[in-house]
């Protein structure tokens, strides 16, 4: 049977349901209702309800209940979580499991109390100090609000970590029809290890020895022996406990990234333009983190754009762009401070970018014209260089070129004839001279010594 | 050979890294010897600090857990609620609990929230190295307050005890010091008395150890010791704050 319910709560009731028995908050606008519920709630199922003097006591009560090894839970709204952030660190480094829900407003510093999705940045990337992750669950209705808040203890448990539900200021304050029935079945997942590290005043023996909480490692080895174990178990987290929705991607032109609240605003938008004819499809993270990236990487088969939605001024774009890592345009819309976008927004951020002409597709075309002229010119370059070895071909085998090639030929042998006859005349002539001049040397020899007239000939006479 | 004095097995036999005249040590041992006299010892649930008795959880042979600074009375807390049957118990230094941990130790107390601090007061702070703490004395020369604690710049010290014992939850409040012997034996009396009134569900308990820090304050572990008599007691008179089984108040 399904029941009108808030989503702040839903959250709480789906919490006790899922066997929450500790409850310990601070008031602000917009969860005040599901530290409401508890106070009523708890007493009536033998919990504890506390209203702590703080934010920081508050993650700080949960630290302790959490180490005694009790299923906790503690809700805020974003100036809230901000306070929260030391304790979700040390709970990250001792290793304590527990539920934290931050119903978003709008920042920075007191900001606003409408929805907002200005915390995806510090949800999904730790929050606190240190080198962390934390699961992060976004709901987009009261209903899968209730479904993610059990669940969440079920992560929590099953790796000893802090989980965050994250909605907004609408999920925590919509009313929706809701079945409960399911979320009264609840059972803890079969796999969740035994709490036998939980400080609870045991009797220690060798078997059982006394437990320590602590996120304190003073030599640095074992701090980073510590810090690698944490990373196998995100790495465990992000293969295991992805979520997310697909709708009409099979043939999306246009894939858009939305969650919580925009979700549902891109989904109206995507069935108005589908109707219109646009290829529109609708990624939806359940998981902020981990995101889910290799499902975005499976839709650049069909999508040519995407288009991320969100209520801030852009932060979980940053995650679509990390995972199309450049293959394809990634555009954002969002409004910012508590404005939620409308759906006939949505619908002409998606109509502009249909009509618009793909810059990719503009490209593969002017590589296509590019290359046609590239074979055009070298095929016509072709066709002449052998045009010309026909030519020079035909030229050559011709009767006219034969005869020439005979003429020269002759030409050649006639010119050495000619060459040889006047060289051998010319040997003749000068071997006639030199025997004169010999003689006449001989002849000045056998006479007496005078000074000749030149003086050239003279010098060489005399050596 | 008959034993006449043994080590409680409330400590572990790790050393302390606690400098010579610190009187960490002493405190220490007092809150060991009183859990397990009370029969509680095993199955209390300890919350160490930040601070010089960071690691206490290495020492305190019990289940212990390490807290944020300041944030160990809301640690114990959400302790508290899950085992209150069990004995819980904080042990925090001055930075720890009158600064940074002011909102915490003062709302555990006025909550009535059926734990024991154990405080150590010893005006400065020691682990990162002498700076000025809220209970540092007026005039007290710190690496933080060179020319000495000036009350017109930076206020006066924060008396735990007094403020604490103005509201309804705590049922027992005392301020004890360990710088002689008849001061020990009175100390461990307070603790245990603390302790036993938690587990009688009476309310909050906080004892107030006055402690020393030879290194930070420059002296030898005897001048140390007669500082706390000299400079300290005056300024933070010992003895029951509150005691809502009738002791003196």
């Amino acid at each position: 049977m399904k029941m009108l319910m808030k989503g702040n709560e839903a959250i709480a009731e789906a919490a006790v349901l899922a066997g929450c028995r500790y409850f310990f908050g601070y008031p602000i606008t917009p969860q005040n209702q599901i530290p409401e519920y508890m106070s009523k709630r708890m007493p009536q199922v033998g919990g504890c309800f506390l209203q702590a003097e703080s934010e920081v006591a508050a993650i700080n009560m949960v630290y302790g209940a959490a180490g005694a090894g009790a299923r906790v839970m503690t809700s805020s709204s974003s100036p809230g979580i901000s306070l929260k952030q030391e304790g979700i660190s040390y709970m990250v480094g001792a290793e304590l499991p527990c539920v934290i829900v931050n119903i978003v407003r709008a920042g920075p510093g007191l900001g606003g109390i409408q929805p907002a999705q200005s915390d995806y940045y510090q949800a999904t990337r730790g929050g606190g100090h240190g080198d962390y992750r934390m699961c992060v669950l976004a709901p987009s209705s009261v209903q899968e609000a209730v479904t993610l808040t059990q669940e969440a203890f079920d992560i929590a448990d099953r790796y000893r970590n802090p989980v965050m539900v994250l909605g907004d200021g609408l999920i925590g304050q919509m009313m929706e029809p809701v079945d409960m029935d399911s979320a009264k079945a609840y059972q803890p997942a079969e796999d969740l290890p035994p709490k036998d590290w939980a400080a609870t005043g045991h009797v220690s023996n060798a078997d059982a020895p006394r437990a320590v909480i602590n996120s304190l490692y003073i030599d640095p080895a074992a701090l980073e022996r510590h810090n690698l174990k944490l990373q196998e178990k995100y790495d465990a987290i992000t293969t295991r406990e992805c979520r997310w929705q697909e709708e009409n991607l099979q043939d999306a032109e246009i894939v858009l990234l939305a969650y919580g609240t925009t979700s549902r605003i891109a989904r109206s938008a995507m069935r108005k333009c589908r109707e219109m004819g646009i290829k529109v499809g609708l990624l939806r993270p359940i998981t902020l983190w981990p995101f889910p990236t290799a499902a975005i990487q499976k839709t650049l088969s069909t999508a040519r754009q995407y288009l991320c939605l969100e209520m801030s001024t852009g932060q979980m774009v940053d995650d679509v762009r990390l995972a199309v890592n450049g293959v394809r345009p990634v555009h954002f819309f969002g409004r910012t401070g508590g404005m939620v976008p409308t759906v006939a927004q949505v619908v002409e951020q998606i109509q502009a970018l249909a009509e618009r002409s793909n810059p990719m597709d503009d490209l593969e075309k002017k590589l296509d014209e590019l290359a046609g002229q590239v074979d055009k010119t070298m095929s016509q370059l072709g066709d002449k260089l052998d045009a010309m070895g026909k030519k020079l071909e035909e030229k050559l085998q011709s009767p006219q070129t034969q005869q020439k090639v005979q003429d020269i030929k002759q030409g050649v042998a006639s010119a050495a004839e000619k060459a040889k006859t006047g060289v051998l005349k010319g040997v003749e002539y000068l071997t006639d001279t030199l025997g004169d001049v010999v003689a006449g040397i001989r002849s000045q020899a056998a006479a007496p010594e005078q000074k000749p007239d030149d003086g050239d000939s003279g010098k060489g006479a005399e050596e | 050979m008959a034993v006449v004095f043994a080590k409680t097995n409330m400590l572990t036999d790790k050393p302390l890294h606690y400098c010579p005249g610190c009187t960490h040590g002493i405190i220490h041992r007092l809150v060991a010897e009183s859990l397990q006299e009370l029969g509680i010892g095993e199955t209390a649930i300890g919350v160490a600090p930040v601070g010089c008795a960071v690691f206490a959880y290495d020492y305190f042979n019990c289940d212990m857990m390490e807290a944020a600074h300041g944030r160990a009375p809301a640690v114990a807390t959400g302790i508290k609620r899950v085992h209150p049957d069990k004995a819980v118990f904080t042990y925090q230094g001055d930075g720890d609990l009158a600064s940074i941990g002011a909102a915490e130790i003062l709302h555990a107390a006025t909550r009535g929230e059926k734990i024991t601090t154990i405080f150590v007061n010893n005006a400065i702070y020691g682990m990162t190295g002498g700076q000025m703490a809220p209970t540092t004395l007026p005039g007290q020369v710190t690496t933080t307050s060179p020319y000495g604690r000036d009350v017109n710049h930076c206020g006066y010290p924060v008396k735990v005890s007094e403020m604490l014992s103005t509201l309804d939850g705590p049922a027992y409040i005392e301020r004890v010091s360990v710088h002689n012997v008849p001061a020990v034996k009175k100390a461990k009396a307070a603790i245990k008395k603390a302790f036993q009134l938690q587990m009688e569900g009476k309310g909050f308990t906080l004892v107030e150890v006055l402690s020393t820090c030879p290194t930070n304050w420059g002296m030898t572990p005897q001048e140390a010791m007669a500082w706390v008599e000299s400079n300290m007691i005056p300024h933070y008179p010992l003895g029951v704050y509150k005691d809502v089984t009738g002791g003196k108040a």
